[in-house]
């Protein structure tokens, strides 16, 4: 089903909503890849697909995503993140089918969904498997040893959206260890490569949609903090709680974007 | 043992379910299992981080993985993917380590295992196997290809008198009966003993025992060990692995936890990974006193 903009902002309020009251962080890189996790969600994935969200400390972007579509109910929701709960700042090993990876140590994903791809090709069933990494996880060794592995054995159904922010824990991804421009970095192997603008649901339908013989790599050029003024591309909301004032802000911000 | 293993897998390379990775090992040893499992044989390449964390994924998708590679490349280097993706998850797949202990002799302490299965007895869910003789491996097989968690089998090289049958494959085996002082030991190491074990007089022969599978929590000591230790509060225990976290370390708490006193407890175990000079299994053993010569005094 179409993706509505009415959903994508009741989307983003429960996202921050949930923030605010557990009082914790991560929102700006929750903020960047929300979209695309409701579009993939909302308008490809279906009973024969998977979904593994390698960058772990987005949960909450995952969470809302499944409660937005019934999977997660608005009670469990209220627990995020508190004592006892099931929906802890990483994705959980067990407890919610739709989540079939604890993640959270970056690196691990793209092969995870490589193997479930692969899993899928050896069964010989339909289904398409689809990944979300961070941009600064491009760092680990371990990612770069999927990324030959999904190319060399031309995993086509398989689908890698890195949420190219451009920030990461402590720095650019520029200034830490720079692979800029990302795209050219990565262009040589047998994998498809498509560039989009994060946020335009547009841009991501039309990526999704695309066939190809291979790996199908979508480099989503997003915004960290997306939507909220004094959050955007600055590194502290990867850590940061709101307070009353900046919750507020936050909000009258997502109404009016 | 990897004739034995090639031709174990082979058999089992029937289910259509199995799958097999190596970490681009296996030459002279396990092109037949190639040719049999085709497609479903993945040489996952050098990149073994990768291959276990693919392997969790077809696991999870009811794929029998197997995961094959010299054994601290494929528990060392990626122990965290053990850890988070698989035994965090309790998917079945099985590893299988090649030249547990000082296996790989002279290749240097990079190509040693000796602190293996202790390191992975850690974490949730995994049993760990060490058959003993060649004869093992087929059952060994068998066994973990039908265990429902995590499984990392330590392989080694079977090492018996020519002339020896070894029991058939059982976690826990007698395999001298004797007198004297109860041994426990792990893995092929054993079998460099047997012979003189038996040669002894009844009085002073060792009751020589061996394990094969891990954790004590799901393969307790039989009742006539402890009956045994009991009785004579004696006992060695023989490992190729450093002492934290392997069988003597488990074994001493089993016995602290039940209140089973002993007298005397003797720790025959891999002492380092590095040495000043290096040499053939063997020649490792001896390093750390885990050799023939120096077993035996700790039997009697």
């Amino acid at each position: 089903m179409q993706l509505s903009k009415n959903l994508i902002l009741k989307s983003r309020k429960r996202l921050l909503q949930m923030h605010f009251e557990s009082g914790v962080g991560h929102i700006g890189g929750n903020l960047s890849c929300l979209d695309s996790l409701l579009t993939i969600y909302h308008e490809f994935l279906n009973k024969n697909d998977r979904f593994v969200l390698s960058k772990g400390h987005s949960a909450g972007a995952l969470y809302v995503t499944l409660w937005s579509l019934g999977f997660i109910s608005e009670e469990s929701l209220k627990t995020f993140h508190k004592d006892n709960t099931l929906l802890a700042g990483h994705p959980p090993a067990s407890g919610i089918p739709q989540i079939h990876f604890a993640t959270g140590s970056l690196g691990h994903g793209f092969s995870l969904a490589c193997g479930l791809a692969m899993g899928l090709r050896v069964n010989q069933q339909q289904g398409r498997v689809f990944c979300i990494t961070s941009d600064g996880e491009w760092q680990e060794g371990s990612t770069w040893e999927a990324f030959i592995f999904a190319s060399h054995n031309k995993l086509n159904n398989l689908t890698v959206l890195i949420d190219h922010n451009r920030l990461q824990g402590f720095g650019s991804t520029h200034d830490v260890a720079s692979m800029s421009p990302l795209g050219a970095k990565l262009q040589g192997f047998n994998i498809m490569i498509t560039e989009v603008e994060g946020h335009n649901i547009e841009d991501l339908r039309s990526a999704l949609n695309k066939k190809t013989d291979q790996c199908h790599l979508i480099i989503m050029n997003t915004t960290k903090g997306h939507g909220v003024s004094f959050m955007e591309n600055e590194m502290k909301w990867h850590y940061l709680p709101m307070n009353e004032a900046q919750y507020k802000k936050a909000i009258e911000d997502i109404e009016n974007l | 043992m990897r004739q034995e293993l090639c031709d174990a897998l082979i058999a089992r390379a029937k289910n259509p379910n199995m799958v097999f990775l190596t970490g681009d090992l296996g030459f002279m040893a396990l092109e037949p299992l190639q040719e049999a499992l085709k497609s479903r044989f993945i040489n996952a390449g050098i990149a073994e981080q990768n291959m276990i964390s693919v392997a969790a994924g077809m696991s999870h998708e009811k794929l029998e993985s197997w995961v094959y590679s010299i054994a601290p490349f494929c528990y060392a280097r990626p122990f965290e993917q053990i850890r988070n993706d698989v035994a965090f998850h309790n998917l079945p797949v099985k590893i299988i380590g090649n030249g547990g202990g000082y296996g790989y002799g002279v290749m240097g302490p990079t190509h040693h295992a000796i602190e293996d299965y202790g390191i992975l007895l850690t974490l949730p869910n995994i049993r760990v196997f060490v058959p003993a003789f060649n004869e093992d491996v087929a059952q060994v097989i068998e066994v973990v290809g039908n265990c429902k968690h995590p499984a990392y089998l330590r392989l080694g090289r079977g090492e018996i008198a020519k002339d020896y049958s070894p029991p058939p494959y059982s976690a826990w085996r007698k395999i001298t009966e004797g007198d004297g002082k109860v041994v426990i030991s792990i893995g092929p190491i054993a079998g460099s003993i047997i012979e003189k074990c038996q040669s002894m007089d009844f009085a002073i022969r060792p009751q020589l025992w061996i394990v094969s599978e891990l954790p004590l929590k799901h393969n307790p000591p039989p009742e006539t060990l402890i009956n045994a230790l009991k009785q004579t509060k004696k006992l060695t225990v023989i490992e190729e692995h450093v002492a934290q976290g392997g069988l003597g370390s488990s074994l001493a708490l089993y016995l602290f936890e039940h209140a089973i006193k002993l007298d005397e407890f003797n720790h025959c175990y891999a002492k380092a990974h590095h040495y000043k000079t290096y040499g053939s299994q063997t020649f490792m053993r001896a390093q750390s006193e885990l050799d023939v010569n120096s077993l035996i005094k700790n039997v009697l």
